[in-house]
């Protein structure tokens, strides 16, 4: 199911599901500041537009899909991609990865799993469970350009 | 040789330097790549947050080893230099990186004296890297002066 990107550095799965936009709206979770504040700049530099959030439940909030509010409609709209680190305080980027892909309204968003640890099951896991691609940190401008490119054709 | 062509030339050779010694690796190049018109204080705006970022972690990790050895949480101790690895990479602060991938085996191994030792050596190389840097944005602070008032 998986197959091994072009880079060494990103892993991504064959059945690529997204929007069509013109200008992303890509959500961005990271627990450490200066990873937030790096992929908000690669990813503005590939003309997206940029929400960050700190932890799992802030993006769950941001997304629409905490307990109290299902709003079907309120996070679809906003977001065409999450990037999540894997390793956060609390909730995971992998457990955050199952929360939009077991919901009715945000399982059609691609996630992207970021991590600064090479460890094949954790990717593997990752990836079955429907994150579109692993990527090892710290993150290129080159490898998010490969990441905007897909996710706008 | 005038004065701009000079500074130019010290500026380059000073951060090559840094490079050659292992004090930065390629991850600073990317960050000064992603400097651009709309954001021309990037480099020096993530690296002060990493600044703050480190020297709150060293105190964290400083408090965490100063109890007694036996109720040391190592791996609270672990989550910290995890922090602190994450940070150093993201900015290509190889040398304080390196040292914090050391700690953490202490840390796997429930290794006291490791862990003190790696905390210590930390401390210099953030110290270090920290002089380094400064004195990279100093030199270049002062070439961009130099450069503006010659275009007058």
């Amino acid at each position: 199911m998986a197959s091994t990107g072009s880079s060494s550095s990103s892993w991504s799965s064959s059945n690529w599901v997204m929007e069509n936009a013109a200008t992303p709206h890509v959500l961005a979770v990271d627990d450490n500041l200066i990873d937030r504040k790096l992929v908000e700049k690669l990813l503005r530099n590939s003309s997206c537009k940029v929400t960050t959030a700190e932890n799992g439940p802030r993006a769950l909030e941001f997304l629409g899909l905490t307990d109290s509010e299902q709003n079907a409609m309120n996070g679809r709209s906003k977001v065409n991609l999450v990037i999540t680190d894997y390793c956060m305080p609390g909730m995971t980027g992998y457990e955050l990865l199952k929360k939009i892909k077991e919901s009715s309204s945000m399982k059609e968003v691609p996630v992207v799993i970021m991590s600064s640890e090479n460890i094949p099951t954790r990717i593997n896991q990752c990836l079955e469970e429907g994150a579109q691609m692993f990527m090892l940190k710290p993150l290129k401008q080159s490898d998010v350009k490969k990441l905007t490119c897909q996710l706008m054709n | 040789m005038d004065v701009v062509t000079q500074m130019q030339r010290q500026l380059i050779q000073y951060t090559s330097s840094l490079f050659q010694e292992g004090f930065l690796d390629d991850q600073f190049n990317q960050l000064q790549q992603l400097q651009d018109e709309s954001n021309p204080e990037f480099v020096v705006e993530v690296v002060t947050l990493f600044f703050e970022d480190a020297e709150r972690l060293l105190n964290e990790l400083s408090k965490s080893l100063q109890v007694e050895q036996e109720s040391i949480d190592f791996r609270k101790v672990d989550a910290q230099v995890h922090q602190l690895k994450g940070s150093s990479s993201s900015i290509g602060a190889q040398r304080v990186q390196r040292v914090c991938i050391a700690f953490r085996n202490f840390c796997e191994q429930q290794n006291v004296e490791g862990c003190l030792k790696s905390l210590q050596e930390i401390k210099q190389e953030y110290s270090l890297v920290k002089t380094k840097l400064e004195t990279l944005f100093k030199m270049e602070k002062q070439l961009f002066a130099a450069r503006g008032s010659i275009s007058r």
